[in-house]
């Protein structure tokens, strides 16, 4: 085969890839996006078009009674504020613990470097199913169980680990250069720090915090485990309790899924490309 | 490992500040310049080993001891040597529960791991906006709750009103009216399966497109015209090069499928029959249902011993792969 031949035929070849390709990548959004799709339009059909056997495929009329019924059970504005009290303070803690300890790892060498990394890899495979045991009696013995700084402090245990590894990411995306070049002309280490480091870091502090937050927002078993009363729970365990009732209210429960989804697909949307590609950039590169 | 040369070129600043360090610094030099290293990591390893260490140290501890409800109350368990061991490995119900999770691991991370590798493929050949979308439709469902995931799908398989029993008979499939899925344990497990599953693709899809993409497009068009099929192309030439990507991403679904708890906690309503036992339902009930705390410590600590061969898989690929400097 002539080489302009073979190029035409690569081109082609291109093409019909390309439509195949588009064709099922629809087949492919409509499939994965169905669910979301469905507890969206529940969330808003009026009850008489919930309970049908014939589905009706979209919203019409439209309704907010699901929201409000979903939003005036008890205790929701409650496991809303701890689920935020508790986000908030696991994602502050973990940030600045982890920031301090990816520093290190990316900018340092020192005795234990290799260990440190194989430890903070390697935890992150122990499942929380086997640790919540040991957690619960050591919190109950401190008299800590059913108060939100026990659970602050278990998030940890998942959080901080991720938040080291991502941050060691970001912070070796910054050539070291840079802050050499500044200490060169005469800036402390420190202030190459704080002038050349911080201000570069920032996006990646920002989407590390975002997925921190997110991985603290969706845990469900710690919490459902810790905390014992309905005014102490998470947003999580709130929802999932939504189901135990006999003759589930489709209807407010789907109303209540999509609030407690809102904020982090939202959040997530925003950085998901950023951490993705950090969390394995280096394996193609290698 | 020898992969793709595009990407090399930012790691190529840092090796050579990093290896003219490592020429110039003796011992003590090392240990000088380690000083701040071991001050920015004590905050760290004070958390460490505070919630992950000691409890995993209690852990084992209690998987030695009879540990009930009288003993949570006097903070202290009695010794009873490997006695839980003996009870848990000698229990036929034990292992019929690992071969369950076993094969239910097999199945989630095999067809999560094709799903995806399909997805990605696609992702790669699509134009930019289909791509833009299915990106987007990934992410939704990537971002949303584990919680919220497992609601949607009780509400889609609902034994009256769930469209994905009416769309089934109507597709005849067969008669989903009135189907109440759980009643039949491999039924139960398909749909829990299901909602694992999609959960998972957007992850494994999302990272493995991102090694795809990575892979030099010269070298898969040379490939081409020389009369490569895309099956050889992936075989020969994709494939090898996102290995290191694959094995981190398989290692890490194995982990994580072994221990899938809330999937079937809350989907059975808090109360799974044995039959839809997991190791981790398993040693959650003895833990907290029977309050036979050491009973259920030896099942995790099982449990974790059981999933170390691929622990240290993915954290040796891990290493590998994140110390180029």
């Amino acid at each position: 085969m002539s080489s302009v031949a073979a190029y035409f035929d690569l081109r082609n070849r291109r093409q019909r890839q390309r439509v195949i390709a588009n064709a099922l990548g629809l087949v492919v959004f409509a499939v994965m996006i169905f669910p979301v799709y469905w507890m969206v339009a529940t969330a808003f059909k009026p009850p008489r078009d919930i309970l049908r056997f014939t589905p009706k495929w979209y919203p019409s009329p439209a309704t907010l009674d699901n929201f409000r019924e979903a939003v005036s059970r008890p205790h929701f504005w409650d496991t809303v504020r701890n689920s935020l009290v508790i986000v908030t303070a696991v994602v502050l803690l973990s940030v600045v613990i982890g920031f301090l300890a990816a520093l290190a790892i990316a900018r340092f060498r020192f005795y234990g470097r290799r260990a440190f990394i194989v430890v903070i890899i390697g935890v992150q495979m122990i499942p929380v199913t086997a640790l919540i045991i040991p957690l619960y009696l050591l919190l109950a013995r401190a008299d800590q169980v059913d108060r939100l700084t026990g659970v602050i402090v278990t998030y940890l245990t998942f959080v901080l680990p991720f938040t080291v590894w991502t941050l060691r990411g970001f912070v070796m995306g910054i050539p070291k250069e840079l802050e050499e070049a500044a200490m060169v002309d005469g800036c402390t280490r420190m202030g190459a720090f704080i002038r050349i480091l911080l201000p570069l870091i920032a996006p990646g502090l920002v989407a590390t915090s975002i997925f921190a937050f997110v991985q603290a927002w969706n845990e469900f078993i710690l919490a459902y485990v810790l905390l014992s009363s309905p005014e102490k729970q998470t947003l999580q365990v709130w929802l999932a309790s939504f189901t135990t009732l006999r003759g589930t209210a489709w209807g407010p429960l789907m109303a209540g899924a999509t609030l407690t989804s809102l904020p982090v697909v939202i959040f997530f949307a925003i950085v998901q490309r950023r951490v993705a590609f950090g969390l394995t950039a280096g394996a193609v590169r290698g | 490992m020898s992969s793709a040369p595009r990407a090399a070129v930012p790691a190529a600043g840092r090796e050579s500040a990093s290896s003219s360090r490592r020429r110039g610094g003796d011992t003590a030099a090392r240990l000088r310049e380690g000083l701040p290293a071991y001050a920015l990591l004590a905050p760290t390893i004070l958390v460490l080993v505070g919630v992950l260490a000691y409890p995993l140290y209690w852990l084992v501890r209690i998987s030695f001891e009879h540990f009930g409800l009288r003993e949570l109350i006097a903070h202290k368990g009695t010794w009873t040597g490997l006695d839980n061991y003996r009870q848990v490995l000698g229990d036929r119900e034990f292992w019929t529960i690992v071969v369950r999770t076993v094969i239910f691991t097999a199945v989630n991370v095999g067809a999560t791991m094709l799903f995806a590798t399909l997805i990605a493929l696609l992702l790669v050949r699509m134009g930019p906006i289909i791509r833009t979308l299915v990106t987007v439709g990934l992410v939704w469902v990537w971002a949303t709750p584990a919680i919220v995931g497992i609601a949607i799908w009780q509400w889609m398989v609902d034994f009256e009103f769930g469209v994905l029993n009416y769309t089934l008979t109507k597709l005849h499939v067969g008669d989903f009216i009135h189907h109440n899925w759980f009643d039949h344990p491999v039924q139960g497990f398909a749909v829990i399966t299901a909602v694992v599953v999609w959960g998972a693709i957007p992850f494994v899809a999302i990272t493995l497109y991102a090694g795809f993409s990575q892979v030099p497009l010269e070298l898969i068009e040379a490939a081409e015209v020389d009369g490569a099929t895309s099956w050889d192309v992936f075989r020969k030439i994709t494939f090898p090069l996102v290995k290191p990507i694959f094995i981190i991403l398989a290692s890490l679904s194995i982990i994580w499928d072994f221990q899938v708890f809330q999937q079937v906690w809350v989907m059975l309503e808090n109360r799974p029959g044995t039959e839809y036992y997991l190791v981790s339902v398993y040693a959650f009930v003895e833990s907290f249902r029977v309050s036979q705390y050491g009973l259920g410590a030896a099942i995790a600590v099982v449990m974790v011993l059981l999933m170390l061969g691929v622990t240290m898989v993915y954290v040796r690929q891990m290493v590998q792969v994140s110390e180029v400097e």
